[in-house]
């Protein structure tokens, strides 16, 4: 098996921010097509800013670690601090990936894109 | 905390009784067979000794038995030697999409220098149906190779007819025995078969030693050449100490191999049992197969194998995913594609293999800590896609 930084391990065991947000302000659901592993990010957004974030995750343990992480250096960012995460920045905040498992954090990067890209603030009544 | 080894498919621990051995031609008796004085003609009984223990579980004479490295290298030397030796006559090989790397990477190779492969599919339960094997045969085949059983589902292929089907058409036949040599009987006549690969690590003796038998008469074209040990067929210095030690794994193999055998089918169906009644949404893969004994190949869907791999990990258990050296990589099994496992269990298989260790208090540890798991991975995934 493919060796994990503690990091990993240790988000693996207590992975942050489990869950989904009812009427979230932004979500997406992206998927890896070689693994078949899948991540549900939901967000939660006051102004510009991230306030919550949420996720489920089917993968592998470096998966779930990263989409783990992933919420929480998304949790108080502005939309373009948040767009502007890479990958190279999710495996890092996890003690680095081997190169087979790089592509684990591939998926968070997407689901951040794919849900903010998508996001239009609401109207507030006024 | 406990720790429960159920990965015998990957490799098993040196039996104490085998272990004395090795060290006793490490340490004591340590010369080389090729020596005149009595060292090494001590080390020389030695290999013969271990020839025989060898060809005694394959019911074969003990010139038929090559010793090597291990079932790699005898899977390498059958196909690449056999290619080399009757090129002349053909140049087209037939195997199935369930081998081992060994075979299907040597067959790889052989395609880039001018051979023909047909791999011939399973059907769900894993089984190589022996018609599809008699339909890939043409005037131009030298040699067929089908696994014994397989070693991520433990499915026993119907070698005997197949061998019927291959034979009466002049063709050899080569079965890499890896996962059933001392698990389940394997003697060639019964088989059918002209080569066979076996590998000391599975059947409790060392890793990197292991070996073939070639049916007397049949051509092979060496892979290694050298000090013409093994009379020419694989050179260099015997590794006198892990072959005696095969040597002695193979008698212990012989003697328990019923007990043992129907030990530890009682525990596998009391798991695959176990998980079936604890947790929804189980499938065992080639149920209806004859299958080793001691493997059992259980996918849960909707989760990912690897995550189930570590939560047990860290909870003492060892399993696989699949094959230990296929871990890691993206790609589903090859095995579990070939059968046809329907996509929510194709990513989430874990493979229990048995072995002389395993006790029943075991079991119920792994069917005490897995449904919850199991639970945990479901609850971390996404609700079907939208
Ligand atoms: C079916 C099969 N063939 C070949 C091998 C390779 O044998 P070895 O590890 O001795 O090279 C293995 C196991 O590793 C196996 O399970
Ligand atoms: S193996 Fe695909 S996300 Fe990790």
């Amino acid at each position: 098996m493919t060796r994990y930084s503690d990091l990993v391990q240790e988000h693996f065991e207590r992975p942050r921010n489990v869950g989904e947000i009812p009427n979230p302000d932004a979500e997406a659901v992206v998927s890896n097509p070689a693994c078949g592993d899948t991540m549900h990010l939901y967000l939660r957004i006051e102004g510009d800013r991230i306030v919550e974030a949420k996720f489920k995750t089917m993968g592998c343990p470096a998966a779930i670690a990263a989409s783990s992480v992933t919420t929480e250096m998304l949790i108080g960012r502005r939309i373009e601090e948040a767009l502007a995460i890479t990958r190279a920045e999710v495996s890092a905040a996890l003690g680095g990936l081997s190169p087979q498992k790089v592509h684990c954090s591939v998926l968070s990067e997407d689901a951040i894109k794919a849900a903010l890209r998508r996001y239009r603030p609401r109207q507030t009544e006024g | 905390m406990r720790q429960v080894y159920l990965d015998h498919n990957a490799t098993t621990p040196v039996l104490p009784e085998v272990l004395e051995v090795m060290l006793r031609y490490c340490r004591d008796d340590f010369g080389n067979p090729s020596s005149v004085h009595r060292y090494g003609r001590r080390a020389r009984v030695a290999v013969d000794e271990a020839r025989d223990a060898v060809a005694a579980l394959l019911g074969a004479p003990a010139a038929s038995i090559v010793f090597c490295s291990g079932g790699t290298e005898a899977n390498n030397t059958i196909l690449q030697g056999v290619a080399a030796a009757l090129k002349d006559k053909g140049r087209h090989l037939v195997t199935s999409q369930i081998e081992h790397p060994a075979v299907l990477d040597t067959c790889a190779y052989l395609e880039t220098q001018g051979y023909r492969v047909t791999y011939v599919p399973v059907n769900a339960d894993g089984i190589v149906e022996p018609e599809a094997v008699a339909e890939a045969l043409t005037e131009e085949t030298i040699l067929v190779s089908i696994m014994h059983a397989n070693n991520e589902v433990g499915t026993i292929q119907p070698l005997a007819e197949i061998a019927r089907l291959v034979r009466e058409r002049g063709i050899l036949l080569h079965t890499d025995a890896v996962q059933t040599f001392g698990k389940i009987p394997t003697r060639v006549d019964e088989l059918g078969v002209d080569f066979l690969t076996f590998s000391g690590h599975k059947l409790y003796a060392p890793k990197g030693v292991g070996g073939w038998y070639a049916r007397p008469g049949t051509p092979l074209r060496p892979l290694i050449y050298g000090g013409h040990q093994e009379r020419g067929r694989r050179s260099g210095t015997e590794n006198v100490a892990a072959i005696a030690a095969l040597g002695k794994a193979c008698e212990l193999a012989a003697r328990d191999m019923a007990r043992e055998a129907a030990r530890q089918l009682q525990l596998r169906q009391a798991l695959e049992h176990g998980l079936r009644e604890r947790i929804p949404a189980v499938r065992i893969q080639g149920e209806a197969a004859p299958r080793l004994p001691n493997t059992t190949n259980v996918a849960f869907a909707g989760v990912e194998g690897e995550t189930l791999l570590m939560s047990l990990d860290l909870q003492g258990v060892a399993v696989s995913t699949g094959s230990a050296c296929s871990s890691g990589s993206l790609e589903p099994s090859h095995v579990l594609k070939a059968m046809g496992v329907p996509a929510e269990f194709l990513h989430g298989a874990l493979r229990f293999s048995l072995g002389r260790s395993t006790t029943r208090e075991e079991i119920e540890y792994v069917l005490a800590i897995l449904p919850g798991i199991v639970e945990r991975a479901r609850a971390l995934s996404p609700a079907a896609t939208p």
